[in-house]
């Protein structure tokens, strides 16, 4: 094993991490802001994919171009998803986490099972974008370039998100996050910042999801296996954190590419569950969780 | 003798429990006899193990409170172990089923000790990454056949090994055997002091704590049992099926099916997973049977959106309807 090979892998995995970043990001935004996990978030991402293949294919816009469309189309189906469904299991007066989790996995289920009625369960994917076959060399590693733009986008969009955090909008989301009750009286709408909270967080998967869209299968449950390392990403960085979300995703990207290396492709997840079991026992809140 | 926290009006509300689940019995008994209709029979079959597997889940997510979105590995440790035992060793599963609860107990018990140290989320997250590691193990376990699964040939028609040619009557009994125990156990655990503990644990843990409730041991005691019936079950699917693979056992969508029952029929109560199971489990094999085919799509949209229209709507669940109050908390579950 050369060591020409382990950096190829190394920062193929730590590119990918970058994507697991911002996916993680969304879902971590929403956690924080309400206490609710979106057990769908696979299932926007998917959606996202399935926007740009669909896009693509009827008007042969690039890819990239669409990134602006699909962020506002994801962030408008992250509003709905807030208005019609989860400010009612908020309201709810029995078993409200219980509530919270089945109507966010009911929604998935009827998501997957929409796709399928739609595109069917092949597997597509976009071989003719600007991205396409073709790749990048420095030095010695040679990189796929759909795979260095995920990453660089990625972490835009990640820089973009803690500029916003640093804007009055993000001071409201801030203040509702401590108290949703007491924001009222400062003449914060907190089903406004709720629902932007959603749009803001759908979105980030939106942009995950177009830079997935140039080098990944789409499939209808193509989202299940991001939503996973998602939720592995958040507990490890720490729930509501933007930092712990950013270090855990490279983190997970690194340990995935090099367990597929040194013990075998099919078990590639492996070594991310197994670093999750270890903070787990270690560091419950994860590594940059606030108790 | 009649202690302080156990008044009458409970007894004779525990009492009256008992009635009604013995007529239920009965009337379940006699339920498949003029049903001629194989696949009708099967469905009956399906619903009362959910039914049974459900209320396992409901010891650990309704009473105590912990919810699980990983039972799945408890169903798989007692559908392998059961299968191995007897594909490979010779140990008939009605003894099979027996080691493969105390596996999936033992496995309940190692998984609770970094677990419970999570709360609320972070607790439902782990397990459902735990489930689906050991799915991953499994797909990759030469031993066990991976990603094939293992088929369980059939000797001749035997009760000790469970197998039936006509298969269903039989299966009917053996499954209304696990629910009624299933059951049992739940009734039992329920007016137990562990009941009284896992309510308060669920409620509030850190009052529970400050009135020398033992949090974790009860929340241990609650994923034994839970896990054990979970596990008993899965053994019971394998010999009923006659085919075991990591992706029917072992998946996250399992997992959701032990849960669902409890949460649609009513959480945390005692009559919930069965009433749950009676809904749910024949409309999403009708909706499957009848739209799932080649890619279909729409029965995964309708089951869908009947989870979600049941939790919105019904959030007490459908035990509500019948005016059965939830047993945990103060809150009264049959009015909204």
């Amino acid at each position: 094993m050369s060591a020409a090979l382990i950096a190829q892998v190394a920062i193929g995995g730590l590119l990918m991490g970058l994507v697991y970043a911002l996916v993680a990001a969304g879902l971590s935004l929403i956690f924080g802001l309400m206490d609710v996990v979106n057990f769908a978030h696979g299932e926007l991402l998917m959606l996202a994919m399935y926007a740009t293949f669909v896009i693509h294919e009827n008007s042969g816009l690039d890819p990239l171009l669409q990134l602006p469309l699909v962020a506002v189309i994801l962030f408008a189906l992250g509003v709905a998803i807030y208005r019609g469904l989860i400010s009612r299991a908020l309201d709810v007066r029995f078993n409200t986490g219980m509530v919270q989790i089945f109507v966010t996995f009911g929604l998935s289920i009827f998501l997957v099972g929409a796709a399928q009625l739609t595109f069917g369960s092949d597997f597509r994917s976009i071989n003719d974008g600007f991205l396409s076959n073709r790749t990048a060399s420095i030095g010695s590693v040679v990189l796929p370039l759909s795979q260095l733009a995920a990453g660089l986008v990625c972490l835009i969009a990640f820089a973009a998100l803690v500029l916003m955090s640093r804007t009055e909008f993000g001071r409201a989301l801030e203040a509702t996050r401590e108290d949703r009750d007491a924001v009222a009286l400062i003449g914060i709408d907190r089903q406004r910042v709720f629902s932007i909270g959603w749009g803001i967080g759908a979105a980030t998967v939106g942009i995950a999801g177009v830079m997935l869209a140039n080098f990944y299968y789409i499939s209808p449950t193509v989202g299940s296996n991001f939503a996973l390392i998602a939720y592995v990403t958040v507990a490890l960085g720490g729930f509501g954190s933007l930092l712990g979300a950013l270090v855990a995703g490279l983190v997970v990207g690194l340990a995935e590419a090099l367990t597929a290396l040194v013990i075998d492709p099919s078990l590639k997840q492996i070594g991310i569950f197994a670093i999750y079991v270890l903070v787990l026992m270690v560091r419950p809140r994860g590594l940059f969780g606030r108790l | 003798m009649n202690l302080p926290f156990r008044p009458n009006a409970i007894t004779r509300r525990r009492r009256r429990e008992l009635l009604v689940g013995a007529v239920l019995l009965a009337l379940l008994g006699l339920l498949p006899l003029p049903i001629g209709n194989v696949y009708l029979r099967g469905l009956i079959v399906l619903t009362l193990l959910y039914a049974g597997l459900s209320q396992g889940w409901n010891v650990l997510g309704g009473y105590c409170g912990q919810i699980s979105l990983g039972h799945a590995l408890y169903f798989g440790i007692g559908a392998y172990a059961s299968t191995i035992l007897f594909t490979r060793f010779g140990i008939p599963p009605t003894l099979g089923m027996f080691a493969g609860g105390v596996l999936a107990a033992l496995a309940a018990l190692l998984l609770g000790w970094p677990c419970f140290r999570l709360s609320g989320h972070y607790y439902a997250i782990a397990t459902l990454v735990i489930g689906l590691m050991a799915e991953l193990l499994v797909q990759n376990w030469g031993f066990v056949n991976a990603a094939m699964g293992v088929t369980i040939p059939f000797h001749t028609r035997s009760w000790v090994n469970l197998e039936f040619r006509v298969g269903v009557l039989p299966f009917h009994y053996v499954m209304l055997a696990y629910t009624a125990i299933a059951w049992i156990i739940a009734w039992l655990v329920e007016g137990s002091r562990w009941g009284f503990y896992w309510r308060a644990v669920k409620d509030d843990g850190t009052a529970a704590q400050s009135l020398a409730v033992r949090v974790f041991p009860s929340k241990m005691a609650a994923a034994s049992i839970s896990g054990a019936i979970t596990g008993v079950g899965g053994a019971l699917y394998a010999q009923y099926i006659g085919f075991i693979d990591p992706d029917s056992t072992l998946g996250l969508s399992l997992s959701v099916l032990i849960a669902l029952p409890a949460v649609v029929g009513g959480v945390g109560t005692l009559w919930g997973p069965l009433i749950g199971a009676a809904v749910l489990i024949p409309l999403q094999q009708l909706s499957a049977a009848w739209l799932g085919g080649a890619g279909g799509g729409v029965d995964l949209m309708i089951y869908g959106a009947l989870i979600v229209a049941l939790a919105l709507a019904r959030p007490q669940g459908l035990v509500s309807l019948f005016g059965v109050r939830s047993r945990s908390g103060g809150e009264v579950a049959d009015d909204v």
